[in-house]
This record gives structure tokens, sequence and C-alpha cells, in this order.
């Protein structure tokens, strides 16, 4: 019957999911490729890039899916809300994430590194192991290691990174609200501005890379800091990187005429990441790079 | 929408699904995906039993008889890994998917097709972490804690390890997600959350857990892949590190880890018992508010893992005391528990002998936690064979146990058959002597000073760990035994039919659906008849 499929008074669960299982293989794929390839039991990355593509084809896949139904309205009001929560905690998980690495770079911050320099209970770990180590944030540690280096500035490129992220996500506001007025030709602009600026966030951030590595000597072996810096700053550009494919993804909807004035989710659930990256990278200028 | 459309709508959907790969592998009933967990979990759980029994063939006597000690490391390693994370935790999780939509009336999970993405995770992980017994270097011989630098000096396990553990993340983390939408979304309409059965409530403060906590191991592992392979110095003193930190993130995860082991098992005793006492549960607002004390105050005592590692004082006092504090929520949940039983009209099915011998060996699993939760106490015990009893205790006779008396439970409404009474009272006194053979034993060989992780040990500890491998030997011939009875009951041999009410005490939605459940159920949304719940708020 035609008039089943537009039937939105039942809560909708679909019949079969076939990509599940795509993605299981996917991961796996990546999975294991990447382990033989770190351990050099294989020589070649391409078990992994084949995860890989099999992962973006089943993302491809699935929320092909998903689109597609809800623009046929098989939701209604109640799935939306299911699939609200469960962008909600899958950002709290995230931040849970973030929250692991800050702990650590508070860790050793103000207990770690001090005691090796002797505080507290530390003072024969440091007279009888690292005699003559200070203990003073940054640092590479009393080995040294990685070898001398030098920090990045942050009233340079971090500052200006601050203030483009900061903007992308009033742009990425203004675009909300003009979907909410259903003036549709002024999300996509907002929406354009928002990657654009994401985009050139990433921009610097790699050209900030290159320059700790090629001038500062500040690489990912460079001791403590260089791991608590590149972990935290990486692990953020890679969320930035992926809400701002999330964002192309829905600037692309906007354009072939989806989501209406009030029933927006899928833009929404991009808004409520793209917020989340911004406030971590608040998190990072300040911990990571200011203090 | 008329009628007649709504009608034919479902009419489509109420049969299941044809042929294997559609009926399981590309399933979205929750279930079948219950069934897939619970299947997976009790496979998972013989698997990590096999381990375990040889780890008990080597202590039978000191020496070296069977295992190099490099292998019998990996043993233990591996046995925790697996028991935690594929067959106690999945096997929650099958009881999640399978009653919490029944108990509050919901069609289904709230994402479904993640609800199956959750489940087919898993197979493919383990398969991963179990596949590097074969490798250079062998598996994981760590400990399950995976404490560096002894980790990191391995050999290719560590990439693998940790990969499998990124994706068990990743599935308890949408099977968490999952619990919690639909937990709060798809309750029916006249379910108010002070109606929700016990184990709804325990699942749901469970799922905030998890979603707390997996994020953080998932990083604290991956700090150990960048240390081993990138070159980070997270853990490496040299580098202004610190090992200890490790210990620090992995018990921020690993301590509300063990309630997410414990919380579902609160859930089901607290279904059991009420239906066999023929009473409503005693105190079931203060069980709501336990659990959730019990859920915050794991946030704040995970150092107590950690006493003998050198921590300043007041470190050693905070976390001591934050650990005792545990023991007045718990305490509340004991004497809900024997409140219900007080004056009761009580039958010993198998599932209620389960639930008692769980609050009884539970409680002496949680008093030798207290043993050791005192911190100058623990310099003595830490890292011994009391350890070992303890978290025994808590988890083979308390979640295990739990586990098993819910199976018995709700297998006739499952499966429509009903178990062997006879069968599973056997099954019953079985593991609980041999249990008590097992594990008793280990406190004193622990307080008398035997490290636990050892091959080999001084001959004065010869006679208990002969008895303890005995018992050993015994639970686990009586766990085979158990799925002999669950393979019987569904295929109904040896077995009678089972009621719709199953239990005569019974109370809850479950028990007002035909056995076996329907594949679909509460497909209308329409409010629920508040005579079939077990608990309805009266003001």
């Amino acid at each position: 019957m035609s008039q089943t499929n537009t039937n939105n008074d039942q809560y909708y669960v679909p019949h079969l999911a076939k990509w599940p299982i795509v993605g299981s293989i996917g991961m796996t794929m990546t999975a294991v490729g990447a382990a033989i390839y770190m351990n050099n039991q294989f020589d070649s990355p391409i078990v992994m890039y084949l995860g890989f593509a099999t992962l973006i084809f089943m993302m491809f896949g699935w929320f092909g899916e998903v689109i597609k139904e809800s623009e046929s309205n098989k939701y209604n009001p109640q799935v939306d809300a299911s699939f609200r929560m469960g962008m909600i905690w899958f950002i709290f998980s995230e931040v849970m994430f973030f929250a692991g690495f800050f702990g650590a770079l508070w860790y050793v911050r103000n207990m770690a590194v001090p005691w090796l320099g002797g505080e507290g209970t530390g003072v024969f770990t440091n007279t009888e192991l690292w005699s003559g180590y200070e203990g003073v944030w940054p640092t590479n540690g009393p080995g040294n290691i990685g070898g001398k280096f030098e920090l990045v500035d942050p009233f340079h490129l971090p500052l200006i990174n601050t203030v483009l992220l900061m903007a992308s996500s009033i742009t990425l506001t203004i675009a909300h609200h003009a979907l909410v007025d259903g003036a549709r030709k002024k999300v996509i602009g907002w929406l354009i501005a928002t990657v654009v600026l994401g985009a050139t966030f990433l921009f610097f951030q790699v050209d900030e890379y290159i320059e700790a590595y090629q001038h500062l000597d500040l690489t990912l072996k460079s001791g403590i800091y260089g791991s608590t810096f590149f972990m935290l700053t990486g692990f953020h550009g890679m969320h930035v990187t992926l809400g701002a494919i999330m964002l192309t993804v829905i600037t692309i909807r906007m354009m072939r005429g989806h989501f209406k004035p009030e029933s927006h989710f899928g833009f929404e659930a991009v808004a409520w990441y793209w917020h989340f990256v911004d406030v971590v990278w608040l998190g990072l200028f300040i911990f990571v790079y200011i203090i | 929408m008329s009628h007649a459309e709504t009608h034919s709508h479902d009419h489509d959907h109420d049969h299941k699904p044809k042929g294997f790969v559609k009926r399981w592998l590309m399933t979205t009933n929750h279930k079948d995906i219950g069934t897939l967990y619970l299947i997976f979990s009790l496979i998972m759980f013989i698997f990590g039993g096999a381990l375990a029994m040889i780890i008990r063939l080597e202590l039978f006597q000191p020496g070296l008889q069977f295992v190099q000690p490099d292998f019998f490391n990996q043993l233990t390693t591996m046995h925790a890994l697996i028991m935690v994370f594929g067959a106690v935790m999945p096997a929650f999780v099958g009881f999640a998917n399978w009653m919490i939509p029944i108990m509050i009336g919901a069609p289904d999970m709230a994402l479904p097709r993640m609800n199956n993405w959750s489940f087919w995770i898993l197979p493919f992980a383990f398969t991963m972490l179990a596949s590097t017994f074969f490798m250079d270097g062998g598996a994981p011989a760590a400990g399950w804690t995976l404490y560096p630098p002894l980790v990191l000096q391995g050999g290719h396990n560590l990439a693998f390890a940790v990969f499998a553990i990124h994706m068990l993340g990743i599935s308890s983390i949408m099977g968490a997600i999952n619990v919690i939408a639909t937990i709060m979304n798809m309750r029916a309409p006249n379910m108010g959350y002070l109606k929700m059965p016990l184990f709804v409530w325990t699942w749901l403060i469970t799922a905030f857990l998890l979603i707390a906590v997996m994020p953080v191991f998932a990083g604290a592992v991956t700090m150990l892949l960048t240390d081993h392979y990138f070159g980070t110095s997270f853990f490496n003193a040299a580098g202004g590190g610190d090992p200890v930190l490790f210990q620090h993130i992995f018990w921020f995860f690993g301590h509300p880890e063990v309630y997410i082991m414990i919380l579902p098992s609160f859930g089901i005793i607290s279904e059991i018992i009420p239906t066999f006492a023929r009473k409503p549960l005693f105190g079931y607002v203060s069980m709501v508010y336990a659990t959730a004390g019990i859920a915050f105050l794991s946030f704040i005592v995970w150092a107590h893992h950690m006493f003998s590692v050198g921590m300043p004082l007041g470190g050693e006092l905070f976390f001591m005391y934050a650990t005792f504090l545990i023991s007045i929520p718990t305490g509340v949940k004991v004497f809900n528990w024997v409140s219900t039983m007080w004056k009761g009209s009580m039958t010993f099915e198998t599932p209620m002998l389960f639930a008692v011998a769980f609050i009884i060996l539970f409680t002496i699993g949680g008093f030798s936690g207290l043993m050791l939760a005192i911190a100058p106490a623990d310099f003595q015990y830490h890292d011994t064979y009391f350890v070992v009893a303890h978290f025994h205790y808590v988890l083979v006779t308390g979640a295990v146990f739990a586990i098993i008396g819910g199976v018995y439970y709700w297998i006739p409404k499952w499966t429509g058959n009903m178990y062997s009474e006879r069968l599973g009272k056997i099954h019953f006194w079985w593991s609980v002597i041999s249990v008590n053979v097992l594990f008793f034993p280990q406190h004193f060989l622990g307080l008398a000073g035997m490290p636990r992780r050892i091959p080999d040990y001084s001959v004065q500890f010869a006679n208990w760990n002969m008895w303890s491998s005995i018992g050993g030997f015994a639970f686990g011939l009586a766990q085979i035994f158990f799925c002999i009875i669950v393979w019987r009951t569904i295929k109904g041999k040896g077995t009678s039919k089972a009621t719709d009410r199953v239990w005569e005490g019974a109370k809850g939605l479950e028990w007002f659906i035909p056995s076996p459940a329907p594949h679909h159920t509460f497909q209308d949304g329409a409010p629920v008849n508040d005579e079939h719940l077990a608990h309805v708020s009266s003001h």
C-alpha cells in the first residue's frame, strides 16, 4: 500500500539493516590493516585504506538510507527525539574522551613533573635518578627526550584560529536562524561561510604543525610536552575535519531542498557537534597554548 | 490514518525474516539481538572458562607442570579480558535488549539499526583479540589492567589488543546510548520513571556510567599505542611522563566498570526476589537512589586500586574514606532485599536459589572489599590471592550468579518452554558448592602471602591450591551442564510449556504477554495497564 509508506503514527522500526555488518567488516579491516602495518608484519597500509574505504561506503549507504526515510516522512516526533538523545549522548562520550587527555595533561603538569623535580615525596627520585632536573613546565622530561624545542606562540596562529572558530560558530548560528525563518538561500550562504572558516582553521593548523616540526623542533616525540600538545590538538583537528565534512554534507542537502523550518534534526546535530569542537578548542587555547 | 492501513502495516511486520542472514545478520529486532548477545556471551563464558581451567590445572600443584610462565600470564590476561568484555557485559546487554522494551511497553529499542551494529562489532573484535594467541610474542600478558611499562614490552599483540578495545568501546557506547534513548523516549504513555522495574532503572544508570568511562579507557589505551609505536612519552618518566598516570586513567574507567558489571545484577536480583517472596520490593525508591549513589561514588574511589603505588598521604586517606562510603548505599540494597523476603511466602525455584546465594555471597565479596579498602591493610593484601578471591566473589557469585538466575527466571518467557526444575536445582547446588570450594580458600592463600598472577608457588600454599583447583574443575563442569539445560529448554526436551505468567507471584509487563514472547510487542504505543506493574507510585 502506497499510503503505508508515509504512515508515521507508529514509531518507525526499520525492517532489515544491511549496513551494520558492512561497518563491522570495514572497522575490522581498518584495525587489522593498521595493526599489521604498524607491527611491520605487512609492509603496506593497503588493508587499512580498504577498510577505511569500506567504512566511508557504509556511511554513505547508512546515512543515505536514513535521509531517504526522513525525507519521505517516515519519522514522527518520537523518532526525532531518539535521534536527538543519540547525538547528545554521543557528544557526551566525546567530551569524556577529551577529558581523559586533558586529565593526563593536568596530572603531568601538577603531579608527575613536579615530583620528578623533587617536590613532595620525590626528593630521592630527583637526587638519585634525575639529579639536577628542575621539573618546570614546559618540559620533555629529565631525559631530554626528543631534544631541545621551542613553543608555538599562542598569540599568533592559535589566536587567529580561535577567532576563526568562534566566528564559524556565529555564522552557523545565523544559518540556523535563517533556516527557522525559511530563508534557504541565506542558509546556504552562511553554511558555506562556516565551512570556509573551518577549512581555514585546518589550513592554519597544518601550517602550525609544519612550523613546529621544521623550525621549533617541537614534535610528537618531544617528551611529555610534545605528546600532550600533539595528541590534544591532533584529536581536536580530526574532529574539526569530521565536523567540516558534516557541514559540507548538510550544505549539499540544503542545496537539494532538504530540511524544513520546523524539522531539521540533521542540521541541528551537526551544529551541536560544531559547537562542541569549538568549546574543546577554547579549552586547548587556554590550557595547552596560553597557560 | 485509518485503522485498516495501520493493520496491514502491522501484518507486514509480524513475520520473522526468513533465512539466517536476514534473521540474524540484518536483524533490527530487539529480541533477536538480545538472543544474539546472550548466545555470544555464553560462548565467551565457556572460552574464558576454558582458559581458567588451564590456569587452575597449572596451579593444582607447585612447580611448572603444563605451561610456561609467559603463556600463563597470557592466560590470566585473556581470561579477564574475555570474561569482563565478552561474557559479563554482553550478557547484561542481552538482558537489556530482551527485557527493557517489554518492561516499559516499547515497540523496540529506540535505535534498532545501531542496536544491530553494537552487537555485530563484538564477534569481530574478539576474533581479533583472540588471534593474538597465535602471533609472535603471543597474547597480551601484562594483566587485564594493561599496566605500562610491562604491557609495552610485549610482541605484536599491543596494536591488536588496543584496536579490539576501541571496537568494544564503540560497541558499548552505542549500546548504552540506545538503552538511554529507549528508556527516556520509548516508555508507554503512562509509564512514569518511578513505575519502571528496577532492572530498567539499574540499566539506565549503568548506561550513563558506560558513556562516561568507555571513552576514557579508549583514550588510555590510545596513549599506550602511541607510546609504543609513535614515540610519545605519556608513561615514560625520562620524557616527563609517569607510568602511574596510566593507572589513574585506567582506574577512573576501571572502577565504574566494575559497577557496570554489578548494577544490572542488582536489577535482576530486585526482579527475582519479590516474585518468589510474593511481596513487592521493599524500599523501591530507596533502591533507585542507592543505585544512583553507588554510581556517583564509583567516580571518586578509583585510586583504592593503587594504594601501594606511592600516592600522597592525603590521596590515600581520601580514597579510603570515599570507598567506605559505598558500603552505605550497598547496605541499603542488601537490607532491602532481606526485608523483601521478611515474612514473605517464599518458594525456592532455581532463580530464587541463585538470587539468595547472590545476596549472601556478594555480601562476602563486599566485606572483603571493605577489608581491601583499608589503605594500611591493603599494603599487605595488595596483589595477593585475597584480591583474586574478593573480585571473584563479586563477579562470579555476584554478576555471573545474577546472570544465571536471570536466565532461569526469563528463559520460559524467551523460549515458551519451562526449564527442568530438577536439573536447575542440581545445577544450583553443584555451582554454589563448587564455587565456594574454588574461591573461599583463595582468601587464606592471599592472607598467607601468595601473590596473584604466578604459575608457581611456595609449597606451603599447596593444599589450598589443590582444593581451589578441584572446586574450579567442578564449577567449570557445572557450567557445561548449564549449557545442556539451556539447550534442552530451547529445544523443549524434557520440559513443559510455560504459561504466560510463568511465576505465580510475578508482576511486570513481561508476564502479561504470551510465552514465548511474540516477535513484536507493544506496537500500538498505547498506555499499559497499571494493574500489571510491580511498582505504581501512590502519590
